[in-house]
């Protein structure tokens, strides 16, 4: 093919500097069978990064399960799909937006929720729910953390919930919940994931494959600018350095309006019965949707970029097929009625323009006014390279008893304590942040932030409005635990996110994933992908939770520095009967406050474990780390089998509506659970102030164990007397031992005994205060 | 008796206020395109929330020259019943349909929480169904929720007893205390001098039902069907 003169002579220098290796060039060559021009070496790059192509995880990804019987579409389109019932399906994915968010906090995030809410509404399905699972780095000064440092993440966290908080709200789509974690690791790259939820009708859904030769490929939404040229390929597929910052034009601009107009578009678009497939124009643009369209359909497509609908003038063939400006969508319509395509985006105020056809060969063939700009084959385009990078287990961590926590002596009161950890940024209320976003816009949430263990959104029926079930929501992922063991950490990411599922009454039926890692280069960061994959695999498996979809976010790095390895799991379930939701708090005084505790031996909280191995598993609480400034150890040992029982437990449960409240033991300990059920009392329909006094069964544990230890496995519930004995019976049935452990009494006490002595004991307005107002206080500073 | 929900393009609770008038309370309802001059034969017209034309310029300042604006201001000026929630408040502001402004929250954050508000009159199509000094749980979801007004304007207001909801606290005694953004006098809606036209900040048709943790909002949507009914039976 003849290059034009004014066009750069592609060399191995400059293959080299888009990212491709030697052999990656090679392969280009081998493809094309010549030299490619400077358009066809950007389109590889983008397809061939990372971030477009996981030529690094695809291998370790094939493990995962992704077969169910509720599954409608698994991993491979634009978002999973299940059958939730009567005919409809929901679709939901969750992705990550890292790198954007940490050079232009606000446009990152913007962008990571108007990408995903396309990826729902591109499926066919309205988006009706939006979570976010974020990471940053240290919010307060302290050991390690100058001032400086605490002041450029609380700038961070601010830009991030901004954009998250604007583009859901401008969007119309609630933002129902997620989680908020701090580690010093995250400092400098922190997490952004985020996850839609959308409905549909079985026969409406979408999928993005390019079928039937002449038919015409249609253009629609946002024109194209040079905004976000390799961004989200290429910022998310290199680790970070000191220029990162400077990487700011890289990020993309969101218009949530415009991708509003565009999702009622989309949708009444597919319901005229002329639209074949539709995909995004997410990272690398233009070249990503045709190629992945075609390549999906086992066709070609031929695009005019003069055709298509630019921002600016002057725009090279490179620059058009690599931008990546937002809210744009690429779609083939039935040869001959474009024409009702076309209308409703005129009534809607969009560009949309034929800019092509499907053509048979398998070619992605691209003109520019007729001339020729790149010819590649779509296929081995879109597949892009699988590697199998090396794995090398690093050496074992040489950890003794000095390095672990070390219990209080016995009469330590610990009541002190307890307020620094409710007040401390991970377990503190979050109401700061939730505020922010629009929780009630569609009239479906049951259940909203810190209301349940997970997001509860009723599903109204796209046509007649009935509404009969519900879907429950909740995202999860210790990073800590997973540094400190990758494999049982995404097994409890897993377990965590079902659990909570279930406790809001809803039973756990499909899974999505977003894995945030270093660089794939070292051979230690891919020995953690490995194992994550296989507690994963494990934890999905026993859970019956098939991974319908996600990404993998690699090069989580700054200065050679890696993140802790972060899966964030998404757990979906559903609730038979919307009206038998159940949410944290307790309800009323003189209920019987029991503990399900699936993670008990059998034979019984006696055989504690040996104090050493209850140190090494406990200094890696949320307590450990917050009261002792120690990370170390283990994460608890998991019991799925365990988990699996609690989670029909609750589900039953909650369908037998025999409980008042339901809530998970996770970060903090029982102590916490408990607490935050006083907390949410009031808010949730009782009538008067509530307290607790509670008496735990005690073993040979110290009492900070006992009070803040973190096995999984259990849950507290709120019960009354006259429905306990049911209670007790269907735990047994379901194979849970149950402990009463206390009563909800009025009045404001909260009083923990353990063996025999008061080791927390305060009032439920002093304990709320700290952990209501502290976020608030702290970035209020700001 | 039929409502007409506006849509403009970047309304989001255009389906909302649908819902909750066909579902809810089972009164028929249509949509109306903001390109439409034509109000189908409407006998009250709902501006629901959102973010029409993206807010861009100023909430509302765009929405205000769409053509459908066009026959709701005529609409209104004949007497027509005519809501505006939210950005549908927003909206009626910019149109002159109803007096004072919007300023950015006083915390200048977008805040959604439900708040409390007292009906201050019910001899109003919007609030006669209601008891004076009836105190609503609703939530409201916005940035640009400050209203303002200068003093003349606030002293005609409460002279001719425009204000119908302030915000308050739950047991109704300290205003100040449940004012979530800094609006005047606590003001959380107003209408026009004849009554026909009211604007609010909260969203009654997100408090519809107890499952959505209140259902005092549809105090405001049965009065406009009693007010409907009454003015049916007087021209009958």
């Amino acid at each position: 093919m003849a290059t034009a003169p004014t066009e750069i002579k592609v060399t191995p220098e400059i293959a080299a500097e888009h990212g491709l290796t030697a052999q990656e060039y090679a392969r280009v060559k081998q493809i094309l069978g010549r030299e490619p021009n400077i358009t066809e070496l950007g389109i590889f790059s983008v397809m061939w990064s990372e971030h477009c192509s996981y030529k690094s995880s695809k291998v370790h990804l094939k493990r995962l399960p992704t077969r169910g019987k509720l599954v409608v579409q698994g991993p491979g389109e634009n978002a999973g799909v299940v059958d939730i019932g009567d005919g409809l399906v929901a679709a939901f994915k969750i992705e990550s937006h890292n790198h954007p968010s940490y050079v232009e906090p606000f446009q990152g995030a913007t962008t990571g929720v108007g990408g995903i809410l396309r990826d729902i509404f591109t499926m066919g399905a309205r988006p009706v729910a939006v979570l976010d699972s974020l990471r940053f780095g240290p919010i307060t000064a302290g050991k390690g953390v100058s001032e400086e440092e605490a002041a450029k993440n609380r700038r961070i966290l601010d830009g991030v919930i901004r954009g998250v908080a604007h583009y859901g709200n401008c969007f119309g789509v609630p933002t129902v919940g997620g989680e908020v974690a701090f580690e010093p690791c995250y400092s400098q790259n922190p997490l952004v994931n985020a996850l839609a939820l959308g409905i549909a009708r079985k026969e409406d859904i979408f999928f993005a494959k390019a079928r039937g030769t002449g038919n015409p490929v249609i253009y629609v939404g946002a024109k194209t600018g040079r905004d976000g040229i390799h961004g989200a390929s290429l910022l998310a597929s290199a680790e970070f350095t000191e220029e990162s910052q400077q990487k700011r034009p890289n990020v993309q601009v969101g218009d949530p309006f415009m991708e509003k107009l565009l999702l009622e578009a989309c949708l009444e678009a597919m319901q005229t019965g002329s639209v074949v497939a539709i995909q995004d124009m997410g990272a690398a643009g233009l070249t990503c949707s045709t190629t992945e369209m075609a390549s999906r359909g086992g066709t070609g497509i031929e695009i005019d970029l003069a055709k298509v609908p630019q921002r600016e003038s002057g725009m090279t063939p490179y620059e058009i097929m690599l931008s990546e400006s937002q809210e744009r969508m690429l779609l083939v319509a039935e040869d001959g009625r474009e024409r009702e395509v076309l209308d409703v985006f005129k009534k809607w105020g969009l560009d949309a323009v034929v800019v092509g056809e499907v053509t048979d060969g398998g070619l992605l063939r691209v003109r520019d006014r007729g001339k020729l700009a790149a010819e590649i084959p779509a296929h081995p385009l879109a597949e892009g390279p699988v590697y199998q990078r090396p794995i090398g287990q690093p050496p074992r961590r040489n950890e003794t008893a000095v390095d672990w926590f070390r219990f209080s002596a016995e009469d330590t009161n610990l009541t002190e304590n307890f307020a620094k950890l409710l007040g401390s940024p991970a377990i503190a209320s979050k109401r700061w942040i939730t505020e922010q976003y629009d929780t009630s816009v569609r009239t479906n949430t049951l259940a909203g932030p810190g209301a349940s263990d997970a997001a509860v959104i009723r599903i109204k029926d796209p046509q007649t409005g009935a509404v009969k079930r519900a879907l429950a929501l909740a995202t999860d992922g210790n990073g800590r635990w997973c540094e400190l063991n990758p494999r049982v950490g995404a097994m409890h990411a897993v377990a965590e996110a079902a659990r909570n599922v279930a406790a809001s009454g809803a039973r756990p039926m499909a899974a999505t994933n977003c894995l945030n890692f270093g660089s794939p280069e070292k051979p230690a960061v891919m020995w953690q992908f490995s194992e994550a994959i296989d507690g994963l695999t494990v934890a999905c498996n026993e859970l019956g939770t098939p991974i319908t979809g996600g990404n993998v976010s690699f090069y989580n790095e700054t200065l050679g520095k890696s993140i802790y390895p972060t899966p964030v799991i998404g757990v979906l379930g559903i609730l038979e009967d919307a009206s038998r939701v159940l949410k944290i708090g307790f309800r009323e005084e003189g209920n019987v406050i029991v503990l399900l505790d699936g993670s008990t031996s059998v034979a019984g909280a006696q055989h504690a474990a040996p104090l050493q191995g209850t140190q090494q598993e406990f200094s890696s609480s949320e307590y450990s780390k917050t009261i002792a400034g120690i990370v170390a150890g283990e994460p608890p040992a998991i019991d799925l089998g365990a988990e699996k029982r609690l989670q029909e437990c609750l589900v039953s449960l909650a369908s037998s509506q025999s409980v008042r409240s339901a809530h998970d033991v996770s970060d903090g300990g029982i102590a916490v659970t408990l607490a935050e059920s006083c907390f949410a009392a009031v808010s949730q329909g009782a009538t008067a102030q509530l307290g607790a006094k509670v008496n735990l069964p005690h073993d040979s544990s110290p009492a900070e164990y006992a009070l803040f230890g973190e096995r999984g496995a259990r849950a507290i519930v709120s019960v009354a007397p006259s429905s306990l004995a049911a209670v007790l019976e269907t735990a047994r049935q379901c194979g849970v031992p149950v402990q009463q452990i206390g009563q909800v009494i009025r009045g404001g006490a909260f009083r923990i005994e353990y063996k025999g002595r008061a080791v927390i004991d305060s009032s439920v307005a002093k304990l709320h205060d700290t952990w209501a107002h502290s976020l608030e206080r702290t970035l209020k500073a700001s | 008796m039929k409502f007409g929900v506006v849509v403009f393009p970047g309304s989001n609770c255009d389906h909302d206020a649908f819902y909750a008038i066909s579902n809810i309370l089972k009164k028929p309802v249509e949509f109306i395109w903001h390109q439409s001059q034509d109000l189908a034969n409407c006998d009250a017209i709902i501006l629901p929330g959102g973010f029409a034309y993206g807010d861009y310029l100023r909430t509302g300042a765009i929405a205000r020259f769409s053509p459908v604006m066009k026959s709701v201001s005529k609409f209104a000026n004949s007497g027509g019943m005519v809501l505006g929630v939210c950005n549908g408040f927003q909206i009626l502001l910019e149109a002159g349909l109803l007096p004072g402004a919007m300023m950015r929250n006083s915390g200048l954050r977008f805040i959604c929480r439900h708040v409390h508000i007292r009906v201050e009159q019910t001899d109003t199509p919007f609030t006669n169904a209601a008891s004076n000094g009836q105190i609503l749980k609703i939530p409201i979801a916005h940035s640009d929720g400050n209203y303002t007004c200068d003093e003349a304007t606030l002293a005609e207001l409460e002279r001719n007893r425009q204000v119908i909801f302030r915000y308050t606290t739950p047991d109704g005694t300290d205003d100040a205390a449940g004012n979530p953004n800094g609006s005047i006098a606590n003001i959380a809606g107003i209408c026009n001098r004849e009554r026909n036209v009211a604007g609010l900040m909260p969203h009654p048709e997100r408090a519809v039902e107890s499952a959505l943790d209140s259902a005092d909002g549809l105090v405001i949507f049965r009065s406009m069907v009693e007010a409907l009914v009454g003015a049916a039976k007087a021209t009958a």
